[in-house]
């Protein structure tokens, strides 16, 4: 993974001395609130009921043995033990001190870690497909390109006030793993007809108040222009994105109002002039500096079949159930990707506390494994396994809590973090979340209705990602009261569609009973082995309204 | 980056009511007049709003001293590009610091249009966005604030290399590697 040179870690200390002067200010009362929040929020701190939030940033979603074991002692030391994986790949600690904030700051600097463009108007930590480097079907690394982007956006002198936050997304591979067309610029790597790289840009994704997928601008974009284009899209955004209504200035607004056409004409144009000055264009041998960073490691020459593999399946069921679900493919024999899941029934997606995360850096340091991944879906991923190792491993995540077999089932539920935390939140979600795990709970009825993605958000900002729920859950505030609609048939995968309202909400209570009531329509109409979304995409809306709704 | 070190003049015994420029590390006299919509036009140089520039162009452009023009943040320069050559200050006038677009704006000014004059920003700005403004190519402040020149000196040099090229022409981190490459190299 990504070394820091003397340049980026200069950068990174230096930015964090800065962000210590800053404090000094607004603690001195030179600054105001007003002045202060966007230079904190670009550094990743929020707000929140009951405390400062710090966002830390995991660029395109890799972490090291080192830098969990540290961001494991810093939940100790500055939060409340524990911190929480989100939906953008970054890790958040709930509970710090602003005055503590320039000393975590200069920790996370000593591993390679910041905060900065967790939050504010910028362009925010790019994410990566998780399996980026192991599975079989990618035609590059996209953490390459996301590298690449990581340092021309950090600190961008024209584009840290735009009109809102500004989210890019990288995948190299055909299936989509990290909901690609819900971002703000959406880069897919792909070769054209004489096998040139180059890339597949989207812009206009996002979920929030007005959900869109994102609409293609560029059908390829070699390579070696990729920043230039980017750049384009960022500069018509942040010339003509609307800045009179927070609710109309993501940049999805800007690409609906003028039409894909219009839009592609404006980036077309300041392409052409900024392609032409040359001073963006991407020299080979530094594509191949970052690149050889991203060098896959050593594969050994192994069988596709391990004898000790077979025979641990034989010695447990536990294990095979866990195998089933959060194992997968590698693209070399011997090998595969292991998922950690962050769902435990009944606790709260995401979350992570100290002991677990040392231990996940002990599990690294004892297997060999360079590197962890964070998955949209707020579960960690083991890229490189090989295969005789993964009884052994999953013997040692066991009693860390880290083994529980759920990956893609109606368990493995995505929820923000509501109420419980947020000043944003209309609603609780983690509640919600543990109670419909607990629901689900038997092993033998998750596996029954097979991949069923719940996602739930706790308000209208969707950082639980309802609109790509297989069921959606948002919970508004309904004249005080917590309430909850309930959506149907999203996707955040490559067959990406956005959920539909199914009608009206229901209360706290309620909502768990109407979740059980689509799941057992769906038992009733699926045809067998069929996915939910495949049922619904099917038969429609109709039967669920009716059971629902009906009396 | 363009400069005019001879027109600065020390600013310590200037009047407290003119606004404070600051250019090239110092507090200069502003030699510039900004003129309302329905002032009398003085002698000397004087900055108008686009409005009044679009209206009174061919007399304004006829007078003998420097003009300049004011844009708010919604106007761009492009509609000045004719015009440009005989500009000699464009003043980005930013409503709430929050409004981005006067960096796009310089930034088109010196890259696109070729902009060799005095780009100054006025108005409602942080001390902390003065780095960025450097960079897409802004040269003057007009500052608010009791901000000392020694601060703004300071807030602009926390942050020592930068990762990408713009308006200034500073050498990006990405220079920086390759010269440190070839010095590694020819030292072999």
């Amino acid at each position: 993974m990504y070394r820091y040179d003397e340049f980026d870690a200069r950068l990174v200390r230096e930015r964090a001395e800065q962000f210590r002067s800053q404090v000094m200010r607004r603690l001195s009362g030179e600054l105001s609130e007003d002045e202060f929040k966007p230079l904190r929020l670009q550094n990743g701190l929020y707000l929140q009921l009951h405390s400062y939030m710090l966002r830390i940033a995991i660029p395109y979603g890799t972490l090291s043995a080192v830098q969990m074991r540290s961001l494991g002692s810093i939940s100790r030391r500055y939060s409340k033990g524990y911190g929480h994986f989100t939906t953008r790949t970054n890790l958040q600690l709930h509970w710090t001190r602003l005055i503590d904030v320039p000393d975590i700051l200069h920790q996370l600097a000593e591993v390679d870690m910041h905060c900065m463009q967790t939050s504010g108007n910028n362009v925010r930590n790019v994410t990566a497909d998780p399996f980026a480097g192991a599975a079989a079907d990618e035609i590059e690394d996209p953490r390459i390109l996301c590298e690449i982007i990581r340092q021309w956006s950090t600190l961008h002198p024209e584009f840290s006030f735009l009109p809102r936050k500004f989210k890019i997304c990288v995948i190299a591979s055909p299936h989509d793993r990290a909901a690609l067309l819900s971002h703000d610029i959406a880069i897919q790597a792909i070769r054209n007809s004489d096998g040139e790289p180059g890339y597949r840009v989207s812009v206009g994704g996002g979920l929030g108040r007005t959900p869109y997928l994102a609409l293609e601008v560029g059908s390829f974009v070699p390579r070696r222009h990729i920043l230039a284009f980017i750049e384009a899209i960022l500069r018509v955004y942040n010339e003509a994105g609307r800045r009179d209504n927070l609710w109309k200035a993501r940049v999805k607004i800007l690409v609906h109002q003028l039409g894909i056409d219009e839009m592609r004409r404006r980036v077309e144009a300041e392409f052409a002039e900024i392609r032409e000055t040359g001073m963006l264009e991407l020299p080979p041998a530094e594509i191949e500096r970052i690149a050889d960073y991203f060098a896959p490691p050593a594969f050994e020459e192994l069988s596709g079949e391990s004898p000790e593999f077979e025979s641990a399946k034989r010695e447990s069921k536990q294990f095979v159930a866990w195998v089933k679900t959060n194992v997968h493919d590698h693209k070399t024999p011997g090998y595969a990707l292991a998922t950690v899941s962050l769902k435990p029934i009944g606790l709260t997606p995401g979350d992570c506390s100290s002991e677990q995360m040392e231990g996940l850096a002990d599990i690294m340091d004892s297997f060999g494994f360079d590197e962890i991944r964070v998955t949209h879906e707020q579960n960690l991923v083991f890229p490189h396994v090989r295969q005789k190792d993964l009884f052994r491993l999953w013997q040692q995540l066991e009693p860390l809590g880290l083994a529980t077999a759920n990956i893609g089932l109606v368990t493995d539920i995505i929820a923000c973090p509501g109420l419980d935390y947020c000043d944003l939140a209309n609603a609780r979600s983690i509640p919600l979340a543990q109670e419909i795990a607990r629901r689900f709970a038997d092993p033998e009825l998750q596996a029954e209705l097979g991949e069923l993605k719940i996602k739930i958000s706790g308000c209208i900002n969707a950082c639980g990602h309802h609109h790509l729920g297989h069921i959606g859950i948002l919970g508004v505030d309904r004249k005080g009261v917590e309430n909850y609609q309930i959506l149907l048939g999203g996707s955040g995968a490559e067959d990406a569609t956005l959920a539909e309202i199914l009608g009206p909400g229901f209360d706290s209570e309620g909502i768990i009973g109407a979740v059980e009531n689509v799941i057992e329509t769906f038992r009733q109409k699926r045809i067998s082995g069929e996915r939910f979304l495949d049922t619904y995409r099917r038969i429609g809306a109709a039967p669920f309204k009716e059971r629902l709704y009906a009396h | 980056m363009p400069t005019d070190p001879g027109s600065a003049i020390s600013g310590g015994n200037s009047s407290p009511i003119l606004p404070r420029i600051f250019r090239n590390g110092r507090i200069v006299a502003d030699e510039f007049v900004f003129l309302a919509d329905d002032s009398p036009l003085p002698d000397g140089p004087v900055i108008v709003t686009l409005k009044r520039f679009l209206a009174e162009k061919d007399h304004l452009l006829s007078r003998p001293a420097a003009l300049g023009v004011r844009l708010e943040g919604a106007e761009s320069p492009d509609v000045l590009r004719a015009d440009l050559p005989k500009l000699k200050l464009i003043e980005l006038r930013v409503g709430y610091f929050k409004d981005g677009r006067a960096f796009s704006w310089a930034r088109i000014l010196r890259t696109r249009l070729q902009f060799s004059g005095e780009i100054r920003v006025s108005g409602h700005f942080l001390l902390d966005q003065i780095a960025f403004f450097l960079r897409v190519g802004v040269t003057s402040f007009a500052l608010p604030g009791n901000w000392s020149p020694g601060e703004v000196q300071t807030a602009t040099g926390l942050i020592s290399n930068v990762y990408q090229p713009s308006a200034d022409h500073r050498p990006t981190i990405l220079d920086l590697r390759r010269r440190t490459i070839v010095t590694a190299a020819a030292a072999e």
